[in-house]
């Protein structure tokens, strides 16, 4: 069992050393996700979970949303 | 205020256009060159030729590329919803969230475990099981977008579910009718046989420039080979269910085929356009020509619509006025009966609000008669359900026409390698080397008919893109499209580059 575990780690430890295009390519992936963890952070917030705090109070947000087109007319 | 709330549902989508688009650019090379990479392996194990493993490798390495900056676009889109379809998010979040929780596993562990063992494991898993991983990343990776394509289908062609109007939801009734509804299946079909050919293309177009600089021939001809019947069996694969595809949007989107042919006026035995130029000036309901100058096929369309030489195939004018004839309910009566169902809504909710038991029970009953035109009561008028008909008429066109070529190509590269002068063909190998860019032309312009065809909905007749937008100032979306703008460019220029210079390094690497 601890040799097929380490067998399994080797496999990734090796993988990783020897990559020649995949260092720069995990490169372009990690300052990638960094900046698309920044966007999601900075630009994105959830409106629902962010304007109102119960799946009751969303759901009656959204309600409203369906039935103001009647209350304009 | 209403100015305001158009701008940002115009930026939302723009938005999501740009990064759907983008994104699509690296998906259908992932879902093709997988499979490639796949066949390359497996003749390197059946023959043991040391050239095919050498083949599979280079490949592999052009295909790593592509998933490694394609990776995670996707995630994007998903931060949209809650952000800039927050209404839509909501209501859809019972449906959605069990196919993206399957597809998010998937990508999990196919990423974690296959393809480690795809890149690393040359000299540490034994040719078989190696051969085994390569296959399951091809399979995880496709059936990976089998999930995105029935949420997608889903939003076409809404079926297995049952609107809750206490939470403002739709509630999945029945899975099975979600995962195995009939548009879903032929979105998955038709859009991997055609990333299919969009990575025959690459193979072939980068094996093309190859012999015209007559460089790794032997390893750029066995690579053509490989691609071109591969290319071949997707792009007959893609024309048969083009054909399903057609006949089932006539029966569930109609007005989207009537789009895709420019079609005003329907009629028995309507041909299909081979080729057309629309008129500008052309509006709902005149009597002014379609087209300034147009090519058909007559009574094709009506046997792609109905399987019938001589069927009805209904227009945009009959779609939005109605045609009693052919018993054609239009947009303008959908309209009304909309607004019945959003009243009722309305009146349900109150009702509810003040305690009114029965009035709750009468306004849901006339609700649910009325629910499945919802959407259309939040229309101005019939003529607001008009998809913008140019983009997807010519969308379609084009690649209706770049898809009857590729398969030329694919036939005459075929011949020239069975003939053995294919290093000759300098026109053939150019044509080659750009229809690898008009495959991703042909790739994004079928989901411009898809997507821009289906306006104005989120969710087929029962939620306009308007409702389901998040009533926010549109500084946010317009500062986030440039900056995706300049973040995707990047991410694609990076691409080019590191695929340029490992092509240039070609196979010995």
């Amino acid at each position: 069992m601890n040799n097929k575990l380490g067998r399994i780690i080797a496999l990734y430890r090796d993988g990783f050393k020897s990559m020649v295009v995949g260092r720069l390519l995990w490169k372009v992936i990690l300052v990638k996700l960094v900046v698309l963890y920044a966007l999601a952070k900075f630009f994105f917030p959830d409106y629902l979970r962010a304007n109102f705090s119960t799946d009751q109070a969303r759901a009656d947000h959204v309600l409203a949303a369906l039935t103001q087109a009647h209350a304009d007319r | 205020m209403e100015m305001e709330i158009l701008s940002t549902v115009n930026w939302a989508r723009a938005q999501f256009a740009l990064t759907a688009m983008y994104h699509w650019i690296f998906v259908p090379l992932t879902l093709g060159l997988s499979f490639l990479v796949a066949f390359f392996e497996s003749i390197y194990l059946k023959s043991g030729n040391e050239e095919w493993k050498k083949i599979t490798k280079f490949w592999m390495t052009l295909f790593g590329i592509n998933f490694a900056i394609g990776v995670a676009t996707g995630i994007i889109l998903e931060f949209e919803f809650g952000t800039n379809w927050s209404n839509y998010s909501w209501m859809v979040g019972d449906i959605f969230g069990a196919p993206l929780a399957v597809e998010g596993i998937f990508a999990f562990f196919l990423e974690a475990t296959f393809f480690a063992v795809m890149f690393f494991g040359w000299e540490r898993v034994s040719k078989k099981f190696h051969l085994f991983s390569t296959w399951m990343v091809a399979v995880g990776s496709n059936l990976s977008a089998m999930w995105i394509l029935i949420a997608n289908g889903w939003m076409q062609f809404p079926t297995g579910m049952a609107f809750n109007p206490d939470k403002a939801r739709f509630e999945m009734q029945n899975i099975w009718d979600v995962f195995l509804s009939p548009v879903a299946i032929s979105k998955f079909v038709h859009a991997t046989s055609s990333s299919f050919i969009v990575a025959a293309l690459f193979v072939l177009g980068i094996s093309a420039l190859f012999l015209l600089q007559k460089r790794h021939q032997k390893m750029a001809k066995r690579s053509m080979a490989v691609a071109a019947v591969f290319g071949l069996v997707a792009s007959l694969f893609v024309a048969i269910n083009g054909d399903e595809s057609a006949y089932s949007v006539a029966q569930r989107q109609p007005m989207k085929l009537a789009a895709m042919e420019g079609l005003y006026q329907g009629s028995t035995g309507a041909s299909l356009v081979a080729f057309g130029v629309l008129n500008p000036a052309k509006d709902v309901g005149d009597n002014q020509s379609e087209f300034l100058v147009s090519a058909k096929l007559p009574g094709l369309l009506s046997l792609l619509a109905t399987r019938d030489f001589n069927g009805f195939v209904p227009g945009i004018n009959d779609l939005v006025a109605g045609n009693p004839a052919q018993n054609i309910i239009g947009a303008n009566e959908r309209v009304a009966n909309g607004k019945i169902a959003v009243a009722a809504l309305a009146g349900y909710k109150e009702a509810k609000g003040r305690g009114d038991a029965a009035g709750a029970a009468a306004a849901l009953a006339t609700f649910n008669t009325y629910q499945g035109d919802l959407g259309y009561g939040y229309l101005k008028n019939g003529e607001a359900a008009v998809p913008p008909v140019a983009a997807t008429f010519y969308s379609f066109h084009i690649m209706v026409v770049l898809g009857s070529l590729f398969i030329l190509l694919f036939v005459l590269v075929l011949y020239h390698l069975k003939k053995g002068d294919i290093e000759n063909c300098t026109n053939l190998n150019q044509a080659s080397f750009y229809a690898l860019f008009f495959g991703y032309v042909a790739s994004q312009a079928g989901w411009v008919v898809a997507e821009v065809g289906r306006q104005p909905w989120a969710i087929q007749n029962l939620l306009p893109v308007g409702v389901a937008a998040t009533p926010i100032g549109s500084g946010n979306v317009q500062a986030t499209f440039f900056i995706f703008l300049i973040l995707f460019t990047t991410l694609l220029i990076a691409e080019i580059g590191i695929m340029v210079k490992q092509i240039k390094i070609g196979p010995e690497a």
